[in-house]
């Protein structure tokens, strides 16, 4: 018979333990990238108590500009720091200068702005960049890890990794300084926070670049994988949005866990429910939230929000 | 005064199908039907304060029951319409029922999460649904041999129901229903302890506002003769939800503000810029916030008063429109 | 023949025609073209999901600029509108509209996208405008009989699927085949065409299929699936930035089957290279265009014309994008039929020419490839070939396979 002939050898059928744990395995890696992204939500969240819609596009925005960098030659790691001061000064600047002239404003006046942002950094990014993909350089190894049966990216890994120890700092920081304490006065009591001399309107400010910071790791975590193009967070956001109301708005925390659960469940049921199969998969992610809220209307880990008298 | 004023806009709205080409009547058509679904978001969001990003859900399928009656079962476009919205409200209201536990954000988040899976959805049930191929749909004609050409009688159809919808809606909202509705979005405890029945209240809203939307999404697949999923998008949820933030929250002639800015200002983006339209219509969306935080209609309702009452402080009118909600935890 | 029976033959034959003459005149429209300038329309998605197809758009501009350049069609300048739809039907039906009763075009040409066109295909028709080369693999473009006015262009989808199917049942004994594919329009139809191709034997060999959505971040779930259903073919039937994942995945957890790549994703440079040229041995796609990246095609004329042309006329197009290749390919085609028009550039003579292309080559095309269209048969392009990639470049063999018509 002509051509090359049959398939290949194939691989022994795995265990059915084996197939488990390995799309376990990879909802973790799939939940590491919304994860990293809900934390930035819930970041801003809790900082300024305003949904930032603009939270994906500035994450993509940022890697768009640390690719920029590395195309002019500087090495990965110092890119990636200047990234991240930039995206810094960046959210700092869009919160004093856009945000603060609707501070007080009704609160889907806020959203809507945030939503001119979403355009205005697509469009931006999609006519300087243009909107075919480019790939982007990961700092992990990209031979696979294998363990016994299980292959897992050295990417995804390293990718959960910095997930968790942002995590880690931002838990630091809120608890452990006297900064993080007047971030966190300050969107629970604008008001009394004042009379304490905490000055309100930059620790929004703070918040906004610490979020935006959060959302640069995220966007530079992700794009390895899912190839850097103006469009590439708008699927994540949705699924960021899913692990934060999974988690709870109110819990860094709980965006983190929220973003595991909605990944491995989301590879859990396309793999196993078969009348689901893969066609429904992201309807199966959305279902969640709904199920979760109408047991725990505020999330998983979220504070129930008591409404005064 | 007022009253002369709206009759005079509906003739103008009533003559300009005739002086206008095909084309434009469909823009306007396209105008009319955002303003309905505008106008059932609003009653949702603006008077009852309860966030919805997943309208675009009703609206698709309001859309898709008009094309699978027609298109499967053969039955008249004018029976669609109605259906259309009864399904709605009867789906509105289910989903208000569970959603009731839900406060500002978690709600838009549930709702957006039923706008994301409508697509899906619609692509899976494909022996209904024509998949991702969608349905094709033929543009109805005016009927009893009138000399009118399609776009026109659409022009004429949609606006008639326009009409009716705005009266009943105003109708409703003038009274003691519209007060009770507006009592629970500013202070949910004390309408409660006042006796209002708010569960009932609140899930019925939704149900209202879902109907209007669906008939807006019926009138649509009319309008366009083609449904598909990619015609309901997360997008579409978001335009709405602009529509009538930039319209005016909370306020009936909002919904047509609203329709006019979602309907015109992109291609008008588009002139500007070919380059980069889409950030010039974010542009323009954070300006007119800047300039008018209470959409159109809102600020003009604010310029009326202090035109007419000068004497009456500013807080007054700033008091009127709806505040932030959400207040924080303990 | 006598000097008063030509006589009489010639007033006969003027009488004919004046009489034939006004009828036939008055079926003419001349519509967006004047003395000097030709009007064409089309739609990209030049915003949202779908915008990195919207330079193919940009490239056809780029292409009548050049014509224009040197001298236009028959003394007439291209002024060529394009408008952004964002892949959405409501929105094409919209400025298609605008293009076709405000702007007033003579003719659209390569409207982008699946359910854009099955939007407008009722109307073009019905307004008699032609509605050429439009720009989706979709195989019902080619109803000449229904939709006298749309013409499609590239060779379709479900064609690609079956040319595979009848590759497996010819070559591969013991076939366990397992499908990857796009959960839409383009997805389902080269399942189709492969599940078509497969026949009776399509359930019996079709092992596992998983599908996956343009917003999702990995399917690195479902290559795992597909691995473990013990398929030794794989059907991939994905974009370019889930190729590259279901190719380095797959080589990643150690699973080689007989691993068909679609068209849409063939490109040496953005797909094959960041997947890793090893990793992407063996694998083996049907092509009717030349790669622009790939190697083989470095000194052959058509390739150096493109991008010269690139460097003159379209700078920031990227010089490893295919789109941009096929973007240039189809406006010749296009400049072709509009020189074929002559001096009548009415809609029916635009879509008589359109209809009338007989062996025309194309520069990106592969060698062996024409173009050939007939009142009956509305689908240009016929022929793809195989071709395996060898590690360096796509290797093409076998015969020229003939498309099935539909």
């Amino acid at each position: 018979m002509g051509g090359s002939g049959g398939g290949a050898a194939v691989a022994p059928p795995q265990n059915i333990m084996d197939i488990f744990v390995q799309q376990v395995v990879s909802g973790l890696a799939t939940g590491g990238i919304y994860a990293s992204l809900a934390l930035a939500l819930v970041m801003i969240y809790q900082a300024t108590d305003v949904v930032n819609f603009a939270q994906g596009e500035m994450a993509m925005f940022s890697t768009y500009l640390c690719w920029s960098l590395l195309q002019a030659g500087l090495p990965y790691w110092v890119a990636f720091v200047a990234t991240l001061v930039i995206a810094f000064v960046g959210g700092l600047l869009i919160e004093r200068i856009v945000i603060r002239p609707v501070e007080n404003a009704p609160i889907l006046t806020i959203v809507i702005v945030t939503l001119g942002l979403v355009f205005i950094l697509n469009s931006v990014a999609g006519w300087v960049y243009s909107y075919i993909q480019k790939p982007f350089p990961s700092p992990f190894p990209s031979k696979p890890i294998k363990i016994g049966q299980i292959v897992l990216g050295a990417h995804d890994l390293g990718a959960i990794g910095v997930t968790l120890v942002v995590l880690l700092l931002l838990f630091l920081f809120f608890r452990y300084t006297t900064l993080g304490l007047a971030m966190r006065a300050a969107a629970q009591n604008p008001a009394s926070s004042r009379l304490c001399g905490i000055r309100v309107g930059w620790m929004l400010a703070l918040g906004w670049g610490l979020a935006a910071t959060f959302g640069g790791v995220a966007g530079m975590m992700i794009a390895p994988n899912v190839f850097l193009d103006p469009n590439m967070m708008t699927g994540i956001q949705i699924y960021a949005f899913a692990a934060a109301t999974v988690g709870g708005f109110t819990s860094p925390f709980g965006a983190v866990v929220g973003g595991f659960i909605v990944g491995v469940t989301e590879n859990l049921v396309g793999t196993y429910v078969s009348f689901i199969g893969t066609e429904l998969k992201l309807t199966v992610a959305l279902a969640m939230i709904i199920i979760v809220l109408l047991v725990k209307p505020s999330g998983l880990f979220g504070r129930s929000i008591v409404r005064r008298v | 005064m007022k009253r002369a004023g709206l009759v005079l806009v509906l003739a103008v709205a009533c003559a300009l199908p005739f002086f206008m080409s095909g084309f434009r009547a469909f823009q306007f058509t396209q105008v009319y039907i955002y303003a309905i679904a505008l106008l059932g978001l609003n009653l949702l969001t603006g008077y009852n304060g309860q966030f919805s990003l997943g309208h675009g859900a009703f609206y698709a399928i309001g859309a898709y029951t008009t094309a699978i009656m027609i298109d499967k079962w053969n039955i008249g476009y004018g029976w669609t319409i109605p259906t259309a919205a009864v399904l709605c409200l009867v789906v509105g209201f289910l989903f208000g029922w569970p959603a009731l536990r839900l406060e500002g954000l978690y709600l838009a988040l549930a709702t957006f999460s039923l706008a994301l899976a409508i697509p899906q959805i619609l692509k899976y049930f494909e022996h209904w649904t024509g998949g991702s191929q969608g349905i094709v749909l033929s543009k109805p004609k005016a009927p009893f041999g009138l000399p009118l050409s399609e776009d026109q009688w659409l022009y004429f159809l949609t606006l008639a129901i326009l009409i009716v919808l705005f009266v009943i809606a105003a109708n409703l909202l003038s009274g003691r229903t519209g007060r009770a509705i507006v009592a629970i979005r500013d202070n949910h405890i004390a309408a409660e302890t006042m006796g209002i029945n708010t569960a009932l209240y609140k899930s019925a809203v939704f149900g209202i506002s879902a109907a209007y939307t669906g008939v807006a999404g019926a009138l649509s697949g009319l309008a366009i003769a083609f449904v598909a999923p990619d015609s309901f998008t997360a997008f579409l949820s978001i335009t709405l939800l602009t529509g009538i933030v930039i319209g005016g929250l909370a306020t009936i002639s909002g919904a047509i503000f609203g329709a006019l800015f979602i309907q015109f200002v992109p291609n008008w983006a588009l002139d500007i810029s070919k380059a980069a339209p889409w950030a010039i219509f974010g542009i323009f969306l954070i300006v007119f916030m800047y300039v008018m935080p209470r959409g159109i209609a809102g600020s003009l309702r604010l310029l009326w008063i202090r035109m007419t009452r000068p004497a009456v402080v500013n807080r007054q009118a700033d008091r009127d429109v709806s505040s932030r909600s959400t207040p924080h935890s303990t | 023949m006598s000097l008063s029976k030509r006589f009489v033959a010639l007033l006969v034959a003027l009488a004919v025609a004046a009489l034939a003459g006004p009828g036939v005149a008055a079926a003419q429209t001349v519509v967006g073209v004047t003395a000097t300038e030709i009007k064409i329309g089309n739609t990209n998605p030049y915003s949202g999901p779908a915008s990195a197809y919207g330079t193919i758009g940009k490239s056809i501009g780029a292409y009548f600029k050049k014509v224009n350049d040197e001298g236009g069609i028959n003394g007439r300048k291209i002024n060529y509108i394009s408008y952004d739809d964002q892949y959405t039907p409501p929105k094409t039906v919209e400025m298609v509209r605008k293009l076709v009763e405000q702007d007033q075009v003579a003719l659209l040409f390569q409207t982008l996208g699946t359910p854009p066109n099955s939007a407008i295909h009722k109307y073009m028709n019905e307004k008699k405008v032609p509605h050429l080369f439009v720009a989706t693999g979709a195989t019902k473009w080619n109803d000449p009989k229904n939709f006298p006015w749309t013409m499609g262009f590239q060779p379709n989808y479900q064609t690609e699927g079956r040319i595979y199917a009848a590759y497996v049942l010819k070559n591969v004994p013991d076939a366990k085949v397992g499908i990857l594919y796009q959960n839409d329009d383009y997805g389902k139809d080269y399942l189709k065409g492969f599940e078509d191709g497969m026949g009776d034997v399509a359930k019996k060999l079709i092992v596992m299929k998983q599908s996956y959505e343009v917003t999702d971040p990995t399917i690195d779930s479902q290559i795992v699936n597909l691995k473990n259903s013990g398929a030794n073919v794989f059907f991939n039937i994905t974009i370019p930035k889930f190729a590259v994942q279901a190719i380095k995945k797959s080589h990643d957890i150690g699973w080689k089957p007989l691993h068909f790549l679609n068209n849409v994703s063939s490109s040496l440079g953005t797909v094959l290279k960041p997947a890793g040229l090893d990793a992407s041995k063996g694998l083996i796609t049907a092509l009717y265009m030349k790669e622009i990246t790939d190697p083989q095609w470095k000194n052959d004329k058509g390739f150096q014309d493109w991008v010269a042309w690139m460097k003159k006329y379209y700078p920031e197009g990227a010089l490893d994008d295919q789109s941009n290749a096929f973007g240039y390919n189809v406006a010749i085609l296009m400049t072709q039929v509009l020189k074929q028009c002559g001096n009548d550039f009415s809609r029916e003579n635009i879509m008589r020419q359109a209809a009338n292309v007989k062996n025309f080559e194309l520069p990106l095309l592969l060698p062996g490839i024409k173009i050939n269209t007939s009142p009956t048969d509305f689908a240009p392009i016929e022929q793809e070939q195989l071709a395996k990639f060898d590690g360096e470049r796509w290797a093409l063999f076998g015969e020229m396979v003939d498309a099935f018509r539909k």
